[in-house]
């Protein structure tokens, strides 16, 4: 199904929309490069020039040699800015701590969030990073670009910013690294008058949601994760751009169980792909992978030999149920047992296929470990149908945020606050019934609680009516 | 920590232009905050978000949560926002005098 955008989208045109020439883009040799010594001296960094890996510190270099050679009207922060940044990275280095100053408020009208404030506390020796503030920008759906719009932004950077940047950072933003409070504005409204593009959340607020990239190219994804993600992020500006939470709150879309976006460890709100029919099997194919004729997982572990693919040795008896075996040359499986984690079809892809009743598992509350330790998401919602415009997903997002609003305690994530009332009263509070499904194994301890309305006769009881029967 | 003139009054400010002591607040800094937070108009609305902010703070020792601000004031976030474009905490936080939001901002 092809994308469909909530409002209609001017096509980003490079060349009606670029700040540098050709010769302005391509402003330096490789000689010149060689020969290219910075503002400050810094042998830490230069060591990380060394080895295969690409090395940042090269890349920095580059940019500094590029800004070094552009007009001085032609970029609006200093030409320095990377040097120094590089020679406030050597300082770090050298004394073992940051030269970055306690926290920072800065932002756009309108916003609470999607601008981190930073200045330097080694102001005078590295004027050009005294104000090095970085933009979230909310980046498209699996991170699928043109070169029309990077180039756009890039000169946008170049322009107004340090034109340096993090792709991306790890909720997903794009992050223009670096710039003044002067700056902020005029991005924004370039950004969102010429670009139709809006910046990422920070903040006790919706974070920018992410997702794995679906169906764009992956026969696995249950569900499009995409456009659940593009239409969740739409619908949910408000709450991404003004901060309205007792903390942050972030969503993350996988296709299936494999977790490319790593949702259950990395949002609080989890929504996992998956199916509840039965895995398409095509018998040929899995003939063709006993025979040899197809590398097992897609080749993936072709750097060494494994020796002949056994479907008995790394299918049948790895499956975590043993819900697999063959019988008369054929794989069956036993589908009321299979727990859909995925191994043998990630093994065989071309001859098993997850089914085609597909709809989402949503799991709630991870989190980092602080303050109350590490989550990773716990299942509640076991299976969730999901097609657009995805109103019983809203309505369930909307249920929880409700409750987490109201009894959140300022800074307290949403797994904290499940873990301080418990898995019940969350159940309560968005209408599920308890289910097996949402335990790895029963309590131990016989610390129960029951409701009054649950024990015949109440709580409330008169001890004279006890020692009737029982004297002290 | 740079220092700015206003009206008679001498404010010790951060790069953030937060006061650097909420005993040195007065309704002048208000005034002068005004100019840079996107405010044309001071009405009575602004000060009831700057006197719940303020007792609150005088109060608990920290900045009231959003939530809090809205039942409080009876405003919606969406109206303390046109209020003050920059938001409860960099906006009305800033002009009642009160120290620096913190945190994963």
């Amino acid at each position: 199904m092809a994308f469909e955008p909530n409002e209609p989208q001017e096509k980003i045109k490079y060349d009606e929309m670029r700040i540098y020439s050709d010769e302005e883009l391509n402003n330096y040799t490789e000689e010149e490069l060689k020969n290219f010594k910075t503002k400050h001296d810094t042998p830490m960094c230069d060591d990380l020039e060394s080895g295969p890996w690409p090395s940042f510190v090269a890349d920095a270099k580059r940019e500094a040699l590029h800004r070094r050679k552009l007009a001085d009207d032609r970029i609006l922060l200093s030409a320095e800015t990377v040097e120094d940044t590089l020679g406030q990275l050597e300082d770090s280095f050298v004394d073992g701590e940051t030269h970055w100053k306690h926290g920072g408020i800065v932002g756009v009208f309108g916003y609470g969030g999607g601008v981190i404030g930073r200045y330097s506390d080694l102001q005078e020796k590295y004027p050009a990073v005294a104000h090095f503030h970085t933009l979230r920008v909310n980046q498209p759906m699996s991170k699928f670009y043109n070169t029309d719009f990077l180039r756009t932004i890039c000169d946008l950077w170049e322009y107004r910013g340090s034109g340096m940047m993090n792709m991306h950072g790890s909720t997903g933003d794009i992050i223009l690294l670096g710039t003044t409070t002067e700056q902020l504005e005029p991005i924004f409204y370039q950004m969102t008058h010429e670009m139709q593009q809006d910046l990422g959340g920070s903040g006790s607020n919706l974070r920018s949601p992410s997702c794995c990239l679906g169906r764009a190219r992956c026969e696995w994804s249950c569900i499009d994760t995409q456009d659940m993600c593009y239409e969740l992020t739409h619908y949910y500006q408000d709450e991404l751009h003004r901060p309205a939470f007792p903390y942050k709150f972030k969503f993350k879309f996988d296709g299936c169980p494999n977790g490319c976006v790593a949702s259950i460890a990395r949002s609080d709100m989890s929504f996992i792909g998956t199916w509840k029919d039965d895995i398409r099997i095509d018998q040929d194919a899995v003939q063709a992978y006993i025979a040899g004729d197809i590398a097992p997982n897609g080749g993936a572990h072709a750097g060494k030999d494994w020796g002949k693919f056994d479907i008995q040795k790394e299918v049948i008896n790895l499956c975590p149920t043993a819900c697999m075996w063959m019988e008369d040359g054929k794989l069956m499986i036993d589908n009321k047992e299979c727990t859909r984690c995925m191994h043998c079809i990630n093994t065989m892809p071309q001859a098993l296929r997850p089914g085609a009743d597909t709809g989402v598992s949503i799991l709630f509350g991870a989190k980092a470990p602080i303050l109350e330790g590490a989550q990773m998401a716990v299942l509640t919602v076991p299976f969730m149908k999901c097609e657009p415009p995805y109103e019983n997903i809203k309505d369930l997002v909307e249920k929880v945020w409700d409750w987490w609003m109201e009894e959140g305690k300022n800074r307290e994530r949403l797994g904290e606050l499940i873990q301080r009332w418990g898995l019940p009263k969350f159940l309560e509070v968005i209408g599920l019934p308890p289910m097996p499904q949402m335990v790895t194994e029963p309590r131990s301890n016989p610390y129960i609680f029951w409701k009054a309305e649950e024990v015949p006769g109440g709580f409330k009881r008169n001890i004279e009516d006890y020692r009737v029967k029982h004297m002290r | 920590m740079p220092t700015l003139e206003f009206e008679g009054n001498t404010f010790n400010v951060d790069e953030d232009g937060f006061i650097d002591d909420f005993n040195n607040w007065n309704e002048d800094w208000v005034k002068y905050v005004k100019t840079t937070e996107g405010i044309e108009e001071l009405t009575d609305e602004h000060w009831k978000v700057i006197t719940v902010v303020q007792d609150y703070y005088k109060k608990n020792g920290i900045a009231p949560m959003v939530r809090i601000l809205s039942k409080v004031t009876g405003f919606k976030l969406k109206y303390i926002y046109e209020l003050f474009p920059s938001g409860p905490g960099k906006g009305a936080c800033k002009m009642a005098g009160l120290p620096k939001p913190t945190g994963c901002v």
